[in-house]
């Protein structure tokens, strides 16, 4: 084992070899030549190591790593022409990815193969956005679904705007009588241009933009992108506020998860569950308003710290939410797990395996629900979590039941985090100004990964040094959530398909951007 | 389970009283609404929520309204699974050059007579969205919109007050406004 191990080329060793770049904390990032960005390749397909990210530049392309030894690093690779080497041909989790880099950036992906447009639908009156010279309009081409083969197999075309109040998305099924043979995503139909809006703006108006990448996790991203912001910038926020954001964070966990809890028994028409879970989340929402002046905390963590303190009345607020829900969540687990008729529909259904998850570096419930214990909070951690006692659940089963209890757990975890912040909230200051000028006039890049309710956030960000935000990449726990979806909704029937979908809640709009 | 619908029995509920309607709501339903409608519409109206590029925080607030707090179905209000079923459309977000056509052919098969209510600050103009290549601009851009309800994303409490002015007209301003 440990004679293999040796052989093994580690992150660092690739990063060793590059051309190391200054300004790029916490974690190094160098750009390396084409025969080090295919041992990287060689490494994800073979499962030794995990893809974080994968963003593009007008000229380069850039891919975020977790080795073995859960170290994390950025290799860039310059792409002479716009190609560089696939790394989706050999690892698919890159796939969606590396198309949404080619229709952003005119980027060619050799051997990509999968070259249909992603995110371009063909209407924005312009292709490649983001390159350095932008293309005249693509054709609004047809979308070519994969092809399923067989006897008396049927297509059901769904979306993109749905029957429930949810973002808009195609699935396009192939069925053969109830069960899915194939179910084929197609997103981006909420694509704004987030990263194309980021260059060229100010740090303020990024983290709004930032705030406003998926409505459900604004706490997170914000947060992810103030962090990033801080470390390419040297600042350090004040103590007092670093644990009202993990206060934040948690209040955000505790209103998804009870809602995604009592949304996914609805999907099953058990509507009892979701009538207590959506008081239980409609308490934390006006806690975090009396606590923090908005319901979703939007815009509430700013580079530098928070935009409001938390007064004796807000923590008392957040004391008596955390001792209802203690009081009434115990009752619904109860009656969730000793519902049958509740428990034929989510034991077995929709199963994810292991392997997948693994592969795909799937976060939070979706992988912890199939075996994948990584959570941001603890590796690579940040304050003040390093400082706080909590658990992260694993299950095995990887069906919608092993979702929910994962988030069941969480819930009990994040109450737990909720009065341990309470209790040791240290005092001061909750706001240092950002100077974002600096006289080197170099520019300088930060990158922050954070535990959203969904799993983890990566925010890559390069600040000019005249201040402004050059190039910004938001990579939503999604993308590698959204394949998976595809692949544990096979041979499950079609009726099914909102209790899977629910169970997994992929963000649209994150991916999308 | 049988103890959970005991204690519902018991407790108070958790029911909000109806809002007041907000006034500048009314003064813009003023101009949208015509006595006629709203008779025959009676205090019923099936509403079909679309997204249209939202970054999902309005979505949450739209759930919200169907919590025991703001209990919307009590005004009559119901959400519907399809166009074909409804009399007004919820709409969210900055319109994406993406979402453009659906929204358009959703609209289409709204059957008359129908309403469009704009929800948030992206439906207005775009919100902090506008000007980027893949952005229509704000939802009147793509569809007529008779109300806008501000707010990024506008409490639970603000949407209700909207719908509500939007039925019923409360102080009569929307009965003159067409005579």
């Amino acid at each position: 084992m440990r004679m293999t191990r040796k052989n093994m080329p580690a992150l660092a060793d690739l990063v060793e070899a590059g051309r190391r770049i200054e300004h790029h904390i916490p974690w190094p990032r160098a750009v390396v030549p084409p025969k080090a960005w295919n041992v990287a390749v060689e490494q994800l397909a073979d499962g030794r190591w995990s893809l974080l990210g994968l963003w593009g530049e007008p000229d380069k392309v850039h891919m975020a790593l977790l080795d073995e030894a859960l170290d994390i690093g950025v290799i860039s690779l310059d792409c002479r022409g716009g190609r560089y080497p696939s790394v989706g041909q050999y690892h698919p989790p890159a796939l969606r990815l590396e198309r949404a880099a080619a229709d952003l950036f005119g980027l060619a992906p050799q051997g990509l193969p999968d070259t249909r447009r992603w995110l371009d639908h063909g209407q924005w009156g312009v292709s490649h956005p983001l390159a350095a010279q932008p293309g005249g309009p693509a054709a609004a081409a047809s979308y070519r679904f994969l092809a399923a083969e067989g006897e008396s197999l049927h297509q059901i075309a769904v979306g993109p705007v749905h029957a429930g109040i949810i973002e808009p998305g195609h699935f396009r099924f192939t069925a053969g009588g109830e069960t899915v043979v194939r179910l084929e995503e197609r997103l981006g139909y909420v694509h704004k241009g987030i990263e194309g809006l980021m260059r060229g703006a100010s740090i303020d108006r990024a983290a709004r933009l930032a705030g406003r990448t998926s409505g459900d996790s604004t706490v997170a991203y914000s947060l992810a992108f103030a962090r990033a912001v801080e470390v390419a910038l040297g600042i350090t926020p004040p103590p007092r506020a670093t644990w009202l954001r993990a206060l934040m964070a948690e209040l955000e966990r505790l209103a998804n998860h009870l809602g995604d809890i009592g949304a996914i028994c609805n999907d099953a028409a058990f509507a009892i569950m979701h009538a207590h879970c959506g008081v239980l989340r409609e308490r934390v929402l006006r806690a975090a308003d009396a606590a923090f002046g908005h319901r979703l905390m939007r815009d509430r963590i700013l580079p530098g710290g928070t935009a409001s303190d938390l007064s004796e009345a807000g923590a008392s607020a957040i004391r008596s939410l955390v001792a209802e829900i203690r009081q009434r969540f115990s009752h619904l687990v109860e009656l969730y797990d000793n519902t049958a008729s509740l428990q034929d529909r989510t034991v077995a259904t929709g199963r994810l395996t292991v392997e997948l998850a693994r592969q795909y570096a799937a976060g939070g419930y979706v992988g912890r629900a199939s075996g994948r214990d990584f959570d941001a909070r603890r590796m690579p951690g940040y304050a003040p979590y390093d400082q706080l006692a909590f658990d992260v659940p694993v299950l095995q089963e990887g069906d919608v039941n092993a979702r929910v209890w994962i988030r069941v757990r969480e819930v009990e975890q994040s109450l737990s985090l909720v009065e341990q912040i309470l209790g040791r909230l240290p005092a001061g200051p909750t706001l240092v100004e950002v100077e974002a000028d600096n006289a080197a006039d170099e520019p300088r890049e930060g990158m922050a990964l954070v535990e959203g309710f969904r799993g983890d956030i990566l925010v890559w960000l390069r600040i000019g040094g005249d201040g402004l935000v050059k190039r910004c990449h938001l990579r939503d726990p999604s993308w590698f959530q959204w394949p998976l979806l595809e692949a544990a909704i096979e041979g499950n029937i079609v009726a099914d398909f909102p209790i899977c979908n629910k169970s997994f809640n992929c963000s649209y709009s994150g991916q999308d951007l | 389970m049988r103890k959970l619908l005991f204690e519902s029995l018991i407790r108070p509920p958790l029911t909000e009283r109806p809002p007041q309607v907000s006034d500048a709501a009314v003064d813009e339903l003023a101009r949208a609404l015509d006595g006629v409608a709203r008779k025959r519409l009676g205090r019923s109206l099936s509403i079909r929520a679309v997204d249209a590029g939202s970054c999902n925080g309005c979505e949450l607030e739209m759930h919200a309204l169907n919590n025991a707090f703001y209990d919307i179905e009590r005004f009559g209000f119901r959400f519907v699974a399809s166009p074909r079923h409804a009399d007004m459309l919820l709409v969210t977000g900055p319109v994406t050059k993406n979402m453009r056509e659906a929204l358009k052919r959703t609209f289409d098969a709204t059957p008359n007579p129908k309403w469009v209510v704009a929800l948030g600050d992206c439906a207005k103009d775009g919100g902090c969205f506008a000007g980027s290549y893949a952005i229509v601009g704000g939802v009147s851009d793509v569809v007529p919109v008779d109300l806008h309800i501000p707010g990024c994303p506008p409490a639970p409490i603000e949407i209700l007050k909207g719908l509500i002015a939007l039925l019923d007209g409360a102080n009569g301003k929307a009965g003159a406004a067409k005579g």
